[in-house]
C-alpha cells in the first residue's frame, strides 16, 4: 500500500501525456480512419524542437517559466508544420485508396522524420537544461513533484480547450460532421480538405506540448523516443474507443495508471519472476484484451460511415 | 508462367528459366570473387525471400495484416538456438530440429489468430504489432529467474548444420572451386527455397488458395459460399509462421548467434515492405521485392560510404541512416505511384484501377 499513492500519481501523469498524444491519434482516425503511425513522431520533433531552443535560451537571464513556454510556442508551429505536409504530400493522395496504401505511407514517413531527426539533432539524446527548480510536494506518504503538476494540469487545461472546439464552435462542428459523412458535410457547404488539414494542425499542436511534457518529465530528447510512445497512445486511443475524444482522453490516462500500477505491484506479484521490465508488455496486453473481449473500445467507438 | 506472352515459342520458356537457372547456380562464386560477405548477404537475401514468401500467405493471399510477424522468425530461431548450443548443452541435428522449431513457430502463429480473428484490418495490425514486441520482451528478459533465452547477451556458438562428418561451416575443395561455408549455405538454401515456391504455387492455386482469396476479397460472401472462415485464417497465420519459423531456424545455424536485437519491429516493418513493394499476393512480385530491398541496401553501403568519402573527405551521413531514409522515400513513393507493387496481382491491379478510375 506503500507505494500505491506514488504509483498512481506517476500513472496519473504519464496517463495525461498518453492522453494528449491518444488525442491526435482518435482525431485524425475518426476523421479519415487513417492510423497515423507518423503521429510519434510529430511528438518527438516537438520535444526536439523545444530542447534545442531551451538549451539555447538556457544562458541568458530569462525567468525558467518564460524559457520553456519560448520552448513550447517554438515547438507548436514546427509540429503544425510537418502534421500539415505530412497530410498534404502524402495522406491526402491515397484518400480513396485501399486501406494498405496510406497504412504503409504512414510507416514510411514515419521512418522518414525518425532519421531526419537524426540527421539533425545527431544520436546523443538531448538533455534538459536544469533551469527549473525542482520543487516537491508530499501528498500522503507520496510525493508529486512541481512537473508532474505542470504536466497534469497542462493536460486537463489542453483536454478542456479541445472539447470547447470541437464541441462549442463552428469549426468543431464541421469537424464532427465531417468525421460522421464527409460527402455529405460536402454538401451541406464543409470544405473537407480545409477540415482534414486542421484536424492533423490540431492534433500535431497537441503532440507538440505532449512532447514538451514528456521531455521535460524524463529529462532527456531523442530520435527515437516517439515510436513506443506513439504504439502506446494509440492502444491508449483504441481502449478508449477510437474516434472518440472522452475515450482517447479516459484511455489515455487508464493506460497510464495501469501501466504505474503494474510496474510498480509485477515483482511482488508474481515473486519477482517478472519485474518491471516488462512494463511495456502491459500497454499491448491491455490493448490485446480490450479488443478481444470489447472490440469498439470503453466509451465506444465514433468512426463515420464510408460510402 | 502464367502471363507471360512474350515467347512466341513455348520452347523459349524454358531456355529462359535454363538460363536464369544456371545464374543463379554459378552466381556464389561469381560473388565470392568480390568477397565472401557478398555470398553472406545473398543467403541472407534468400532468407527474407522466405520470410517474404510466409508473410505474402499472411497479408497476400489471406489479406490479413500482419506487423508483427519477425515474432515467427525470432521463435524459429531461438527454438533452433536453445537445442542445437552450448546454451542448455543440447546438440540435437538439425533434421530434427527445423521441424520442431516450424512446428513451435505454427503454434504461436496459432496463438496469435485464435483471439484475433474477428478484428478489423486496422486493429489486427495493431495487435500483431503488440504481438510481436511482446515476443521481443520477453525474450529480451527471460534471462531472470531461470535463464531462458539469454537476455540481450543473445546465444552464440550455435551449432552449424552437421552430416556426420560433413559441417556447412568448413570449407572444402572440389574439382578445384572452393566451396565455403557460406556457399554450401547458399546451395542448400536455395534448394529449400525452390520447394517453398513450389509450395506456395500449389496452395495458391488449391482450394485453400482460393479460400483465402475468397475471404481476402469478401469475408461474409465467403462464408455464405460455405467456408468457414475461422478455420482458413487461422491456418493462414499457422502456414506463415511455419515459414517464418523455418527460415528462423536456418538464420540461427547460418549466422551462429542470434540476439533479440534482430527481431525488432523494423524488421517486420522491412518484410511487409518487401511483400508490398514486390506486389502483395503475387509470388514471383514478392521474391523480386525481398532480393531488391536485400540487395540494393548492401549495394548502397558500399557505393555511398567511397563517393562520400571522395566527395567530402569524410561521410557525412552514415550508409545506414542513408538506407533508411531511402527505404521511406520508396515506401512513400510507392504507395503514391505504384501501390499494387512492382508485379503487381491480377486482382490487385484491377482493384486499384477501379479505384482510380472511380476519384478520377
Amino acid at each position: 500500500m506503500d507505494i500505491f499513492l506514488q504509483q498512481i500519481i506517476n500513472g496519473l501523469t504519464l496517463g495525461s501525456v498518453y492522453a494528449i498524444v491518444a488525442l491526435g491519434y482518435t482525431m485524425v482516425y475518426g476523421i479519415i480512419q487513417l492510423i497515423n503511425f507518423a503521429h510519434g513522431e510529430v511528438v518527438m520533433i516537438g520535444a526536439m524542437v523545444a530542447f534545442s531552443v531551451i538549451t539555447a535560451l538556457a544562458g541568458t537571464a530569462l525567468p525558467p517559466l518564460v524559457i520553456v513556454i519560448a520552448g513550447i510556442l517554438a515547438a507548436i508551429p514546427a509540429c503544425m508544420f510537418v502534421g500539415y505536409a505530412m497530410e498534404r504530400i502524402a495522406y491526402r493522395p491515397l484518400r480513396g485508396a485501399p486501406r494498405l496504401a496510406p497504412l504503409i505511407t504512414a510507416i514510411g514517413i514515419s521512418i522518414i522524420l525518425q532519421h531526419v531527426a537524426l540527421l539533425a539533432w545527431s544520436r546523443n539524446p538531448l538533455a534538459f537544461p536544469q533551469i527549473i527548480p525542482l520543487a516537491s510536494f508530499e501528498v500522503g506518504g507520496a510525493i508529486i513533484t512541481g512537473v508532474q503538476i505542470a504536466i497534469i494540469l497542462t493536460s486537463v487545461l489542453m483536454m478542456g480547450g479541445l472539447t470547447l472546439l470541437v464541441y462549442r464552435t463552428k469549426l468543431g462542428i464541421a469537424m464532427r460532421a465531417t468525421s460522421q459523412n464527409p460527402q455529405i458535410a460536402g454538401l451541406m457547404g464543409i470544405d473537407i480538405d480545409r477540415i482534414i488539414a486542421f484536424t492533423f494542425i490540431v492534433g500535431a499542436a497537441l503532440g507538440a506540448v505532449a512532447g514538451v511534457m514528456v521531455g521535460t518529465y524524463y529529462g532527456i530528447a531523442h530520435y527515437s523516443m516517439g515510436s513506443l510512445l506513439g504504439l502506446k497512445a494509440f492502444s491508449a486511443a483504441v481502449l478508449g474507443g477510437i474516434g472518440n475524444l472522452a475515450g482517447a482522453m479516459l484511455g489515455g490516462i487508464l493506460l497510464g495508471v495501469v501501466e504505474a500500477l503494474a510496474a510498480g505491484y509485477i515483482g511482488d506479484l508474481t515473486n519477482n519472476v517478472f519485474g518491471s521490465n516488462y512494463q511495456d508488455v502491459f500497454a499491448f496486453l491491455v490493448l490485446i484484451a480490450v479488443l478481444v473481449f470489447r472490440p469498439s473500445g470503453l466509451l465506444g467507438e465514433r468512426v463515420g460511415d464510408r460510402a | 508462367m502464367r502471363g507471360v506472352t512474350i515467347f512466341a515459342r513455348p520452347q523459349a520458356k524454358w531456355i529462359g528459366v535454363a538460363l536464369i537457372a544456371l545464374a543463379l547456380i554459378g552466381l556464389p562464386f561469381a560473388l565470392a570473387s568480390a568477397g565472401t560477405a557478398w555470398v553472406r548477404i545473398a543467403n541472407l537475401a534468400i532468407l527474407f525471400v522466405f520470410l517474404s514468401l510466409g508473410l505474402n500467405i499472411v497479408v497476400g493471399f489471406a489479406g490479413l495484416l500482419d506487423l508483427g510477424y519477425i515474432a515467427f522468425y525470432a521463435v524459429g530461431a531461438y527454438a533452433y538456438a536453445l537445442l542445437a548450443s552450448p546454451h542448455f548443452n543440447l546438440h540435437l541435428p538439425f533434421w530434427i530440429i527445423l521441424p520442431i522449431g516450424a512446428l513451435v513457430a505454427c503454434l504461436f502463429g496459432v496463438l496469435l489468430g485464435a483471439p484475433t480473428l474477428k478484428l478489423r484490418g486496422d486493429y489486427l495490425a495493431i495487435v500483431t504489432l503488440g504481438f510481436g514486441e511482446i515476443v521481443r520482451i520477453f525474450l529480451n528478459n527471460l534471462s531472470q529467474p531461470v535463464n531462458i533465452t539469454n537476455g540481450p547477451q543473445g546465444i552464440s556458438r550455435i551449432d552449424p548444420f552437421r552430416f556426420g562428418s560433413f559441417s556447412f561451416s568448413q570449407s572444402e575443395s572440389l574439382l578445384g572451386l572452393v566451396f565455403s561455408g557460406p556457399i554450401k549455405y547458399y546451395y542448400m538454401l536455395l534448394a529449400l527455397l525452390l520447394l517453398a515456391i513450389v509450395v506456395n504455387l500449389r496452395l495458391q492455386h488449391s482450394r485453400i488458395g482460393r479460400a483465402w482469396e475468397a475471404v481476402r476479397e469478401d469475408e461474409i460472401a465467403a462464408r455464405a459460399m460455405g467456408i468457414n472462415t475461422t478455420r482458413i485464417k487461422l491456418l493462414a497465420f499457422a502456414m506463415g509462421a511455419t515459414f517464418g519459423g523455418i527460415a528462423g531456424g536456418m538464420f540461427a545455424a547460418i549466422q551462429g548467434f542470434i540476439s533479440p536485437e534482430s527481431f525488432v519491429l523494423v524488421e517486420s516493418v522491412m518484410v511487409l515492405s518487401m511483400v508490398v513493394l514486390g506486389g502483395m499476393g503475387n509470388i514471383w512480385g514478392v521474391v523480386l521485392g525481398a532480393v531488391l530491398l536485400s540487395f540494393v541496401p548492401e549495394l548502397l553501403r558500399y557505393t555511398v560510404e567511397p563517393l562520400q568519402q571522395s566527395l567530402f573527405g569524410r561521410s557525412i551521413i552514415e550508409p545506414e541512416v542513408i538506407r533508411m531514409l531511402l527505404f521511406g522515400l520508396a515506401l512513400v513513393l510507392m504507395m503514391l505511384y505504384r501501390p499494387a507493387g512492382l508485379l503487381p496481382s491480377a486482382v490487385r491491379k484491377r482493384e486499384l484501377a477501379q479505384t482510380k478510375g472511380a476519384a478520377a
